[in-house]
């Protein structure tokens, strides 16, 4: 079910970014989803992209340090208290929510949220209990 | 000038006699060194040279030298030449790849020890109507009950404040009306900024002088120091291997540092061959301890680049007097008064799981120290969550903190961010100007 992931450790200086999008667009690779946390030293770029396989063997030939790990994604409703509803369920279940993200569908009336939390397994179980649709890499790709 | 000696005699003794004190002294402590310290006379004997052959100063050179790394070999009682019931203290350095430096006194040592510092004091200009603020720090590191023993003799009402708390240094030095201060360079200066914040004028503070050691310095540094607190800054050198603060001292003059040569004999020596250099060359400082009982130290090699001098001068003391340290023959750096060695870095790397590859930036901003250390991520350490490298960082500078005692900003980078030894690795980069 579950979306992969793909976090590059990024040092925090000019250019670095660009050089790292630089490789993924040279190798055919595109970015869906992506969202970045930084301390002045570096960032934690985090990335959902239409081949993962393909973009981990690319940074990875290029020396960056990378770690695949699988999250959660979730369809939600573009309105107001969409997102409050479908964190309500994850918080009434006790599951944690490390960080999270969110993008827009480009035709539906709809928002989707990746979900970074501790068990996979709990949170899209809970979700689709609420009745909520989870996504999943394949769906990203096609969007 | 005025003259202000604590043991004139010594102090303004002629050449000759003092040469001739210190050949006595020597031939008594080469005897004492070789029949109660196994490891020095093995050193001896493997040279062919017996303390028959040690008639006076000038047979010095025919004897071995000891080094760091026979501290190490010999920790802990190795070098003790007097049964630990005649001992009354120890005092330690942080020590490379964890094993510190641990020198022992009889009653005798800390008294000649605490001599030194007096004479240090006296000649700052103190007496019994200073009161004297010590705020080097106090327990092993011998800054502290150096000084205090010292500001004891002179009969300086004393403020063993130790170091740190700066609100309450502060208040003390302006209640108590603290004449005389004694601490490390970077924090005179710091506690001389903190006071000009709370807008304190140098005429309002009632330091008259301060003793400023432990640590590298310039010029320009005293000035600011000296400027900053309405002072006369003084320099006052030591090592825990032959004692502590108070080996070598400024006078008024401020060119260069009186060595105590009566009970610490000095040499500069050609760090390659080991050969004695004449007077006004370059070279390493050696010491040789000519009265200490429980850790008498022949002809140790300091590692610090020294030129020694003995011009006359305008203070009236005859000791000769050694220039600022220039440098060290070794990787030693020595940031915020402490000792680091590049390698105490590595083997904590390696103990907690990281390349030994690294990248030490030590800098002075505002007259402090700053001590960073670059390290690379790992593939098995890294993650995706950033409180985690976060929290590896501090945890990563805290061991580094438990090895060397002061405490580091760790830097995770990206690995092979930093150059590989094959590349020419620059382990340190010190953007101090010092020299």
């Amino acid at each position: 079910m579950a979306i992969k992931q793909l976090t590059v450790y990024v040092q925090n200086k000019k250019g670095s970014m660009a050089a790292l999008t630089d490789v993924l667009a040279k190798n055919g690779v595109n970015i869906r989803a992506l969202s970045i946390a930084e301390t002045e030293d570096f960032g934690l770029l985090r990335i959902i992209v239409n081949d993962e396989t393909a973009a981990t063997k690319i940074l990875e030939e290029n020396g960056y340090l990378i770690k695949v790990i699988d999250v959660v994604g979730v369809k939600i409703g573009d309105k107001p208290g969409a997102l409050t509803a479908a964190l309500s369920v994850l918080d009434k279940a006790d599951v944690n929510v490390e960080y999270l993200y969110a993008f827009m569908a480009r035709t539906e009336k709809h928002a989707y949220v990746v979900l970074r939390v501790e068990d996979n397994a709990k949170a899209e179980a809970v979700l689709e209990g609420s009745g909520l649709h989870l996504i999943t890499s394949a769906d990203i790709c096609k969007l | 000038m005025s003259k202000n000696y604590y043991q004139q005699e010594i102090e303004t003794m002629s050449a000759e006699e003092m040469r001739k004190l210190q050949s006595e002294k020597l031939v008594k402590q080469v005897k004492h060194v070789y029949e109660n310290v196994p490891y020095y006379r093995n050193l001896m004997d493997e040279k062919g040279v017996t303390p028959d052959d040690i008639k006076g100063i000038e047979d010095l050179h025919k004897l071995p030298f000891l080094t760091k790394a026979d501290l190490r070999d010999a920790y802990p009682y190795g070098l003790l030449a007097k049964p630990l019931e005649e001992c009354v203290r120890i005092q330690s350095t942080s020590g490379t790849t964890g094993r510190r430096v641990v020198a022992f006194y009889t009653q005798n040592d800390v008294n000649l020890w605490e001599d030194c510092c007096a004479r240090a004091i006296v000649a700052a200009g103190g007496t019994n109507k200073d009161v004297c603020q010590v705020a080097y720090g106090y327990g092993l590191f011998t800054g502290g009950p150096g000084l205090n023993g010292g500001s004891h003799k002179v009969g300086c009402l004393t403020l063993p404040m130790s170091s740190g708390n700066t609100e309450r240094q502060i208040q003390f030095m302006t209640d108590l009306s603290a004449t005389i201060l004694c601490c490390t360079p970077s924090y005179a200066a710091y506690i001389g900024e903190t006071l000009k914040e709370q807008g304190y004028k140098p005429e309002d503070i009632p330091l008259k002088a301060g003793i400023f050691g432990a640590e590298p310095w310039t010029e320009e540094m005293r000035r600011n120091i000296e400027e900053t607190l309405g002072i006369k800054a003084y320099d006052i050198y030591g090592l825990t291997e032959t004692s502590g603060p108070g080996v070598a001292f400024e006078c008024e003059e401020q060119t260069g540092m009186h060595v105590n040569e009566d009970h610490f004999y000095a040499e500069i020596i050609d760090p390659e061959t080991g050969e004695v250099l004449p007077e006004g060359s370059k070279g390493e400082l050696v010491f040789t301890s000519l009265d200490k009982e429980a850790f008498p130290l022949l002809r140790y090699r300091t590692r610090d680049i020294c030129v020694l001098s003995r011009k006359k001068c305008s203070c009236g003391r005859t000791l000769v007097k050694m220039a600022k340290p220039m440098g060290r023959t070794d990787d030693m750096l020595i940031i915020r008064g402490v000792n680091v060695f590049p390698s105490q870095i590595e083997t904590v790397l390696l103990k907690e799981g990281y390349e030994p590859n690294y990248q030490i930036v030590v800098d002075r901003v505002k007259n402090n120290d700053t001590f960073e250390v670059n390290v690379e991520m790992t593939n098995e350490k890294f993650t995706d969550k950033l409180s985690e490298i976060i929290a590896m960082e501090k945890s990563l500078a805290n061991a580094m903190k438990t090895m060397l005692g002061i405490n580091p900003s760790v830097h995770l980078l990206a690995p092979k961010s930093i150059a590989r030894s094959e590349g020419k690795a620059v382990r340190v980069v010190d953007k101090r100007k010092l020299v």
